[in-house]
């Protein structure tokens, strides 16, 4: 009881301090925030997703993986116009820092919408993901995304907190050429290897699993993988995200 | 019968034989070979200075393509055409050019095999460049990598995409030129008119073009739509719209090298300038710019202004504003200084043409993030969140609002443009 009413007392301020934000007129300031409310009228407030789970979530997401991405979008390797267009006129210094504030939000996950798939191919999904398909030259997933698939600093993504309809277009583009990563690109490789229906058995799957407690990347993995992936260069005389 | 035939032959031979001479007049004959020793570094790097204020990079680059190794699209009334490789390639750059044959190129608007050049490369505006910063932009792009990366086929429909069709095109609207300094004007004056209208091709945007995509008087910087884009470059010439006639000299160089100034920020195309041209060059050359730009003859805007909003349409407009916009230009339209422009008094509010309005509001934008503005705040884009009608609205509120009187903008007007947002 105690120790319920000492939990409630730390966090009481932070909700107090919420619910005065939420009233006044959020006043202007000199911040990172500020620079990207044009991010995050898109991507939730403070990058923890929209409200359709299309627009997927960015803060706590490794900040290599986030700048790579900017540059993706911006360099035609990634498509989506209305967003391009924000990060046309910026530069890498600035985008990498625009990377590494959404990747210090700390922000809990909302939790997963209940799996309506069917148990087989919940099961094909999870199988893929723990032990891939040596058979189909399909590589574990947990290989690269981390063990609880909360991804790898510095540029490998978590797989959770994701929608079923954001993890099948992503799979899927990087299938038709749509998506590509820098050189050499393995998740090309890997999703060229997955037929459509491990891709729907995958997206089933990893969109149906709450997230671990520790939702952060892990700093390294235990083994290095298999495949080798790329990455762009920091720009020059800024530190590694 | 005979007679007239032959008159009616007489006649085309004649204008053939115009035509023929009008496109190849001003040429001097080529008698050099590609150079065979790398050029010298000091000539490079006057060279990289000129390439960036021509802004050759720009077009000659594809979306995260290799810099000079072409392929970007332009899109034209008349279809599509393809920049060049530029790269010192052997095969499918411009490695086996001579210097005289890069000059004609760019004085001349011809290429090494003699084909005339499409006006997409605003060659009627670097005829005016000197021979000898031909001579040096082609030292520098003689000094980057080579990419071997094939030109792509023009997709111009017919008859534009006919070498006839340009001859004509040519003898009616492009003769080559050479810029001359005006004996009544400061050297300051000289270089900026130079750098405006010949190198810096502010005119290839700022200035009206015809039905046939000729701009009318080529240096004139009265204003013009851009084709295809749906931007409208404002008249550098008339204070009401972007003329700097009673700006600070001060002003004027800090927008063209930051992309922000106290009474503007630059946006869209203008902002793609700013990032790989402008910022770039020496305060003395901006500085000249715009001794040159707030000396242009004044004139005053053309078109009448529409109605102003009616009262519904007003106030739904301000609910609107209150609602997506006050948060960060203020509820008077007041801005905050080094990051929202103000929208009260701001003349591209207020232009006739609201083009770019429209475009602002349905993809938003940050400014180009220069060495003078490296970490600029960025504005949401409404495209998914506002329909036709609501932008129509909020666009016609602060045309109209804080003292700004200028006319509503029509749900179709905004129809119109929301197809070129986000492709
Ligand atoms: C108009 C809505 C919109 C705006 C504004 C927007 N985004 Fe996005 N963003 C998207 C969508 C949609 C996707 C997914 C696109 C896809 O690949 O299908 C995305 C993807 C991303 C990704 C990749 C996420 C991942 O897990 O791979 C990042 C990073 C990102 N956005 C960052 C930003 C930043 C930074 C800004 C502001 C400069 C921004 N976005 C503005 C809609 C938007
Ligand atoms: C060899 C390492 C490796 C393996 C194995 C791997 N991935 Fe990836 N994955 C990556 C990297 C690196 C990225 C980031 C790519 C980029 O920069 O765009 C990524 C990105 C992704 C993304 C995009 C996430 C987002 O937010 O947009 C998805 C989805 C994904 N992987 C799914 C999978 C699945 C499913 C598997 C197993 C079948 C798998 N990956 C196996 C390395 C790997
Ligand atoms: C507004 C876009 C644009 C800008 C700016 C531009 N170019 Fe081009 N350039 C083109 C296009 C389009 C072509 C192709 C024309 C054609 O093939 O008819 C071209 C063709 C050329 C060619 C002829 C290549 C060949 O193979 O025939 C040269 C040389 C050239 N440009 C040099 C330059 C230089 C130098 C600059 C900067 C001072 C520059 N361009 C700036 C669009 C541009
Ligand atoms: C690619 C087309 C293009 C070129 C080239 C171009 N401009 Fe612009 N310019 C625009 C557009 C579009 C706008 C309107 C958008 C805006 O307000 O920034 C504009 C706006 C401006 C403004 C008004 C900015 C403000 O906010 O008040 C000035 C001043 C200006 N241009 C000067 C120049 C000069 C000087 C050059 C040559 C170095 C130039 N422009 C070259 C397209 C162009
Ligand atoms: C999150 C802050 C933000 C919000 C909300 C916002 N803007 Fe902006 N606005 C900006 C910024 C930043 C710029 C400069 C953009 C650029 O240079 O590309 C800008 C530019 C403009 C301009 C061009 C001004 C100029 O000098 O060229 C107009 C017009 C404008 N906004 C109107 C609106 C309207 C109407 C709304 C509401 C529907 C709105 N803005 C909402 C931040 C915002």
């Amino acid at each position: 009881m105690q120790m319920k009413f000492l939990n409630w007392l730390a966090i009481a301020p932070a909700w107090i301090l919420a619910a005065a934000i939420a009233q006044a007129a959020p006043r202007f300031e000199d911040s990172m925030a500020q620079r990207t409310l044009a991010c995050t009228g898109c991507h939730g407030k403070e990058g923890r997703a929209g409200p359709d789970g299309y627009y997927p979530r960015i803060s706590g997401k490794p900040a290599g993986y986030l700048y790579n991405q900017l540059l993706n979008f911006r360099d035609g390797r990634r498509h989506y116009g209305l967003m391009a267009r924000l990060l046309d006129p910026l530069s890498d210094a600035y985008l990498l820092e625009i990377a590494q504030h959404f990747a210090a939000l700390d922000l809990p996950y909302a939790a997963p919408p209940p799996a309506t798939a069917a148990p087989a191919q919940l099961q094909r999904g999870q199988a893929l993901v723990r032990e891939g398909d040596p058979a189909h030259d399909i590589p574990a997933c947990v290989q690269c995304h981390g063990d609880a698939l909360t991804g790898a600093a510095p540029n490998t993504p978590g797989l959770l907190g994701l929608s079923r309809d954001y993890l099948n277009s992503q799979l899927g583009a990087w299938r038709t050429g749509q998506r590509r990563a820098h050189a050499p690109d393995c998740m090309a490789r890997i999703a060229r290897q997955l037929s459509p229906e491990d891709v729907a058995a995958v997206a089933a799957w990893l969109a149906a699993q709450p997230l671990p407690r520790d939702t952060r990347a892990v700093a390294t993995l235990p083994r290095p993988p298999a495949i080798l992936c790329g990455s762009a260069m920091r720009p020059a005389g800024r530190p590694q995200p | 019968m005979k007679r007239v035939i032959a008159a009616v032959l007489l006649g085309i031979l004649t204008v053939v034989a115009l035509v023929l001479f009008l496109n190849f007049r001003g040429e001097d004959e080529i008698h050099d070979a590609p150079p065979l020793t790398p050029p010298a570094g000091e000539s490079v790097a006057r060279g990289a200075y000129l390439v960036r204020a021509g802004n050759c990079m720009a077009c000659h680059t594809e979306r995260g393509g290799v810099p000079f190794a072409g392929g970007r699209a332009i899109e034209t009334p008349f279809g599509t055409a393809y920049a060049s490789n530029i790269t010192p390639d052997r095969q499918t750059g411009i490695g086996d050019w001579s210097a005289s044959q890069f000059w004609r190129a760019l004085h001349n608007g011809r290429s090494r095999d003699g084909r005339l050049l499409y006006p997409a490369f605003p060659y009627a505006n670097y005829t005016l460049v000197t021979r000898a910063d031909a001579d040096a932009m082609f030292d520098y792009l003689r000094s980057v990598s080579p990419v071997a990366r094939a030109n792509t086929p023009h997709r111009l429909r017919w008859p534009y995409s006919t070498q006839a069709a340009l001859a004509v095109w040519r003898a009616m609207y492009f003769s080559p030129a050479q810029y001359r300094d005006d004996a009544a004007q400061t050297a300051e004056w000289n270089r900026g008119a130079y750098l405006v209208r010949g190198l810096g091709h502010c005119g290839a945007c700022h200035t009206t073009r015809n039905a046939l995509g000729a701009n009318s008087d080529m240096l004139d910087l009265s204003g013009g739509v851009i084709p295809m884009q749906s931007w409208y470059a404002p008249s550098l010439a008339s204070p009401g719209e972007a003329g700097l006639h009673d700006w600070e000299t001060a002003q004027v160089v800090r927008l063209l090298q930051s992309g922000v100034a106290d009474r503007g920020t630059v946006l869209g195309p203008m902002a793609e300038v700013v990032l790989h041209s402008t910022q770039h060059m020496a305060p003395a050359d901006l500085r000249a710019m715009a001794v040159y730009l707030k000396a242009l003859p004044r004139t005053t805007a053309g078109a009448a202004d529409a109605p102003v909003a009616g009262v519904r349409m007003a106030e739904r407009g301000a609910k609107l504003y209150e609602q997506h916009c006050a948060q960060c230009h203020g509820d008077e339209g007041e801005g905050v200084r080094g990051a929202y422009p103000p929208l009260a008094g701001n003349r591209a509010v207020t232009l006739p043409e609201a083009a770019n309005l429209v475009q602002v509001v349905l993809g938003g934008g940050f400014p180009p993030a220069t060495t003078g503005n490296p970490r600029p705040f960025g504005m949401p884009p409404f495209a998914t969140l506002l329909s036709d009608d609501d932008v129509a609205a909020v666009v016609s509120h602060i045309r109209g609002a804080w003292g700004n009187k200028a006319g509503a903008v029509s749900e179709f007007a905004v129809s119109q443009q929301r197809g070129g947002i986000g492709r």
